[in-house]
């Protein structure tokens, strides 16, 4: 089945077996290895990507075909010219992460999560990211990192 | 874990996801938000030859609110609900509960409150919630849309009222009169997770404080959600008092026929569903104003 997905920006025209999982799409077809696999059953967050703006969508439970015509963001669209998106950077900053696996969904979650709420409270962090898992930080680095890129204004690369 | 290849075919219309399932028959599943339908289709639990796609007709993304019943149409999503402008009225507690417990945030921006009835998991939220608000599914058949009281519409575990070549188009929720409050409450080991167990409440008072009406329903407590008939008789009619909820408490317990797993015996969870039925009966009358 022929599909067209904007990946960061740029058309991604393909030919898929309908059976194909958007996050294989992306890691396989696109050769975007920054979305991660995690459980494969929409339960870890691993596979977050944003699609069409500002809606997070776990990539491991969506078809490869549902996503033609529209857009799909993923951990490797955030920097521009090598810059660090501001998510990048708190994650940097405040140790949000240990061994990497869960930080691109975490990066991606807590994106959608900032577009519709610019100004979170702590509460609306750990609420808005209860669907990622990660095993190693214990969280509290991960919600200061979001903070601090919460506090970055809005329009300075967020 | 992928799964067994299929054809897939996108509807844009009600009609046209109509003509398909009719053309293809028990061949064929709609694919609406996916979240139950894809991880079973992975494990090889289920393999339609045929799935047909209605997350484009946006006419029935719709959640609507007329003097009778609150619509939720096909490919509404749960996060719809959570997000509804009405729902911190307290009439519409039980919804608002579960809407912020459903799996978690970002599946439900894609999971859809009439896929999750149709999925009739032993473990669903909206399952337990549409019993206990008194529900309806209008489902598309041959002779034309009919509607169809939430008790008939669930048959058994991962089967509904729904035959071959049919589809969902609507779950109703009638509008409860003003001094109706309810409550959710699920003990699940983490966010995400398929409920330890789970209790679906709501209540009705009437002008002289006696309850008017109960819905009281469990989830994961048997092949599907159940109403607990013999805590809505006991509390019909009635002055809430401790002692009426102890008794609609055990009439839950006793109720309850869960299967022992990882997340419990079944002695466990049948004390459970007994704690949860209290707990939530006593949050509803406590958004009702009455402290007990």
């Amino acid at each position: 089945m022929k599909i067209t997905v904007k990946v960061n920006g740029l058309a991604c025209e393909r030919d898929v077996e309908p059976r194909t999982l958007l996050a294989y799409f992306l890691r396989e077809e696109c050769g975007l290895t920054g979305t991660h696999i995690g459980c494969d059953t929409s339960s870890c967050g691993c596979c977050v990507v944003v699609m069409d703006g500002d809606r997070a969508v776990k990539s491991c439970t969506m078809f490869a075909v549902q996503a033609d015509r529209h857009e799909i963001l993923t951990v490797e669209g955030l920097a521009s010219g090598g810059t660090l998106h501001p998510l990048q950077q708190g994650f940097w900053d405040q140790h949000g992460l240990q061994c990497g696996y869960c930080t691109p969904g975490m990066l991606m979650a807590s994106y959608a999560l900032l577009k519709h709420n610019p100004k979170p409270s702590e509460t609306d962090i750990r609420e808005g990211l209860a669907g990622n898992l990660c095993r190693c930080t214990g969280y509290q680095n991960i919600v200061k990192a979001v903070q601090q890129a919460a506090q970055t204004p809005v329009g300075a690369g967020r | 874990m992928i799964p067994a290849a299929f054809e897939f075919l996108r509807a844009h219309s009600p009609d046209e996801a109509f003509a398909h399932l009719q053309k293809h028959g028990a061949d064929a599943r709609v694919l609406a938000g996916g979240h139950s339908l894809i991880p079973a289709m992975r494990f090889r639990l289920a393999r339609p030859a045929v799935l047909v796609d209605i997350n484009g007709i946006v006419d029935l993304g719709y959640v609507r609110m007329d003097a009778q019943a609150l619509a939720v149409g096909a490919i509404a999503r749960d996060s719809a609900i959570e997000r509804a402008a009405w729902i911190g009225d307290r009439r519409w507690s039980l919804l608002r509960d579960v809407s912020r417990v459903v799996a978690d945030p970002i599946v439900r921006q894609t999971g859809t409150v009439v896929g999750s009835l149709c999925h009739n998991d032993p473990a669903g939220d909206w399952t337990a919630t549409a019993l206990a608000a008194r529900g309806h599914v209008v489902i598309r058949g041959k002779s034309g849309p009919r509607t169809v009281g939430i008790d008939d519409f669930l048959i058994d575990s991962y089967t509904t009222a729904v035959s071959e070549g049919e589809m969902a188009l609507e779950a109703r929720f009638p509008v409860p009169d003003d001094r109706t409050a309810g409550s959710y409450q699920k003990v699940e080991r983490k966010v995400g997770d398929f409920a330890t167990a789970a209790a679906a409440v709501q209540l009705s008072l009437k002008d002289d404080g006696t309850i008017r009406s109960a819905g009281v329903a469990l989830s994961a407590a048997g092949a599907c959600a159940v109403r607990v008939d013999e805590a809505e008789r006991l509390l019909t009619g009635q002055k809430p008092t401790a002692e009426l909820i102890r008794a609609a408490s055990a009439a839950a317990e006793q109720r309850s026929a869960p299967q022992a797993d990882l997340r419990g015996s079944v002695e466990y969870k049948k004390h459970l569903a007994g704690v949860l039925v209290g707990r939530g009966l006593r949050q509803a009358l406590a958004r009702l104003g009455v402290q007990l």
